[in-house]
């Protein structure tokens, strides 16, 4: 059941968000590009949850389903936009959400292709066999003619403003939230806790991991989408490996299987690679001492008090 | 059929090198159940310490006595490091969950990797050439062209693999150390010392991948601080499709994907080649997930 509640926030937080596009203009281009990048990372981060902090699985190719969303809607505005000659508004408040959807959809395929083959696999096979497919997705777009190969694709419309990143953040915690607080969504946390047990109860594991692959990996592809009409120019490159260990240290960071600290971790994490970009050399090396120092630790994430976690209704 | 053989022959030599970096993969999952990560780090390190010996020690290049002498100055340096990132970073995650510790090998690598790419304080991001360690020449077999460098890779797997046989067949710690993958809470009861025997497996994994990192260099001159990645991805889906935690499944794995991956690099797909290993990754997993030679486990409750 949702409480109204939620909803009532999910709307405050689209107005405010609509609001705030408004008068972007006036804002300062730095920071409205590090905010709208922050506002990606929280969409990715938060999808990402799904797949590792509620449902217990562990996915490495999050920046695949990423890749996938991000070409897919670019290839739609790059060419098919300009052959239906919309207005220039049009474009931007009907065909460009229209397009996020698609590369979602798309995402969502991949989903279900990653999900099926490793429903029986758990834990390390499974983050192998994700890692792999993302380092597949690369090397696919680095081999298509069609979408650029490693030149990258140039040239895509930058339609991405702060009321549709801001916006798609609210609907992901917003989906994620409500999905997980459904009697259906309960099984996801089932899946976590204990597979056998919850098998043992009857539950579909494996249409459960599914399910959490194919919602994780839409948003994935809607934040692909934001991010390609945001920069403006993709690069198989730009999927790597890497990217997806960012969100899964976001994840970690906020404390897998948490919303609010996911959210935060996210926009910090972002914020602070911003500022840590003078340092240059020096930032990976403090997210790779931050990763294992966190694991040593404090393994449940950094944001997590007993307060929060109680709303949050998770043991 | 010349070209067939000699494709075979590459094939094979680059799938002794993958077995090398298996084995290690197949060995520490075998005591501690989880995925190393840093291991392809450490075969890039090796890679790097063969560099080092050469460059800075001045060890004579083009000779059989400098090439085997760097490579077990990088098997020695390598089994030191595997033994500290176990003891620094493992060890104090033991009993904890998979997922944990996992995490925390990502960690690692990405530590080596950024410490090593950083020019102040690590060898920095561009690629070097790599010394001729050992004489290079083609020789004339038929049709076939055969480099020394490619005998060499053959010749030292194939007394690394049989002086590994020995260790886990033949001596105490070996048994040890099959004991503790066989069951860990039993080894510990009869006595055995389980943190000495996973150190001592991290050591002999590590070594392995250091001598792999030397002969991978040797034939493939150019190495920088990611170069690891791939190869050691690869290595991990040779030691999957063997059956991990199966030591001659690594060594076959490793086997079968540098014959696959050569004989793809001859098609019109080569641009597809690295892509090729995950393919046949997924497809193990799919079909046959204990691996060819290994056994499946069924789950008790």
């Amino acid at each position: 059941m949702f409480p109204p509640r939620s909803q009532r926030i999910l709307l405050a937080v689209l107005a405010a968000s609509a609001l705030l596009s408004a008068f972007s203009g006036r804002l300062n281009p730095y920071f409205l590009d590090v905010a709208l990048g922050a506002g990606i990372s929280v969409v990715l981060a938060s999808s990402l949850n799904l797949i590792n902090g509620f449902t217990g699985q562990f996915s490495l190719g999050h920046a695949g389903f990423m890749a996938v969303g991000a070409y897919a809607s670019a290839m739609l505005t790059t060419t098919l936009a300009p052959r239906l000659g919309l207005s220039a508004n049009l474009l931007q408040w009907g065909f460009f959400p229209l397009s996020l959807v698609a590369g979602g959809l798309l995402a969502a395929l991949a989903g279900i292709a990653v999900g099926a083959p490793s429903l029986r696999l758990k834990g390390d096979y499974l983050a192998i066999v994700t890692l792999g497919f993302g380092e597949i997705i690369k090397v696919v777009l680095q081999n298509v003619d069609a979408v650029g190969a490693s030149r990258g694709l140039t040239g895509i419309p930058s339609h991405t403003n702060l009321f549709w990143v801001f916006g798609s953040a609210a609907v992901t915690v917003y989906v994620v939230w409500g999905l997980l607080n459904s009697t259906y969504g309960r099984g996801f946390l089932a899946v976590a806790d204990d597979e056998v047990a919850a098998e043992a109860m009857g539950l579909n594991t494996t249409r459960y991991k599914i399910t959490a692959f194919v919602v994780g990996a839409f948003f994935a592809g809607v934040a692909g989408g934001l991010y390609a009409h945001l920069k403006g120019y993709l690069n198989p490159g730009g999927f790597s490996f890497d990217k997806s260990i960012e969100i899964v240290v976001m994840v970690i960071l906020g404390g897998m299987g948490r919303h609010s600290g996911v959210v935060v971790a996210a926009l910090l994490l972002t914020v602070l690679t911003e500022s840590l970009r003078q340092t240059g050399a020096f930032r990976m090396i403090v997210y790779s001492v931050l990763l294992i120092v966190l694991m040593l630790t404090r393994p449940q994430g950094l944001f997590v008090w007993p307060l929060w976690s109680k709303k949050e209704g998770r043991p | 059929m010349t070209e067939f053989l000699q494709q075979v022959l590459n094939g094979v030599s680059l799938g002794a090198i993958y077995a090398l970096i298996a084995l290690g993969y197949t060995m520490v999952y075998g005591v501690l159940r989880f995925i190393n990560f840093a291991h392809s780090d450490v075969f890039m390190l090796g890679a790097f310490v063969g560099w080092a010996a050469v460059e800075r020690l001045h060890l004579p290049t083009r000779s059989f006595g400098g090439g085997l002498a760097a490579l077990a100055l990088a098997m020695a340096v390598c089994a030191i490091l595997g033994v500290v990132i176990e003891k620094l970073a493992y060890k104090p995650l033991r009993n904890r969950s998979t997922l944990t510790v996992l995490i925390t090998a990502i960690g690692v690598s990405l530590l080596i990797q950024n410490v090593s790419q950083n020019p102040t304080i690590g060898f920095g991001p561009n690629p070097r050439a790599f010394p001729e360690l050992f004489p290079a020449r083609q020789i004339h077999l038929g049709g076939l062209t055969v480099s020394t460098n490619q005998i060499v890779v053959l010749a030292v797997t194939v007394v690394l693999l049989a002086v590994l046989y020995w260790i886990v067949h033949r001596t105490k710690t070996g048994t040890a150390m099959r004991a503790l993958s066989f069951n860990a809470t039993a080894a510990s009861l009869v006595g055995i010392n389980n943190d000495r025997i996973i150190s001592f497996t991290f050591a002999l994994g590590s070594a392995l991948a250091g001598a792999g990192g030397v002969l991978y260099a040797t034939n493939y001159p150019s190495i920088d601080p990611l170069m690891g990645t791939l190869p050691g991805l690869k290595a991990f889906v040779a030691a999957v499709l063997g059956g991990i935690g199966n030591l001659p499944g690594a060594a076959l794995g490793g086997l079968l994907i540098g014959l696959v991956e050569t004989f793809v690099s001859g098609t019109r797909l080569s641009t597809f080649r690295d892509a090729i290993a995950f393919a046949i990754l997924i497809a193990i997993l799919l079909f046959r997930p204990a691996g060819l030679l290994g056994k499946l486990k069924v789950e008790k409750v």
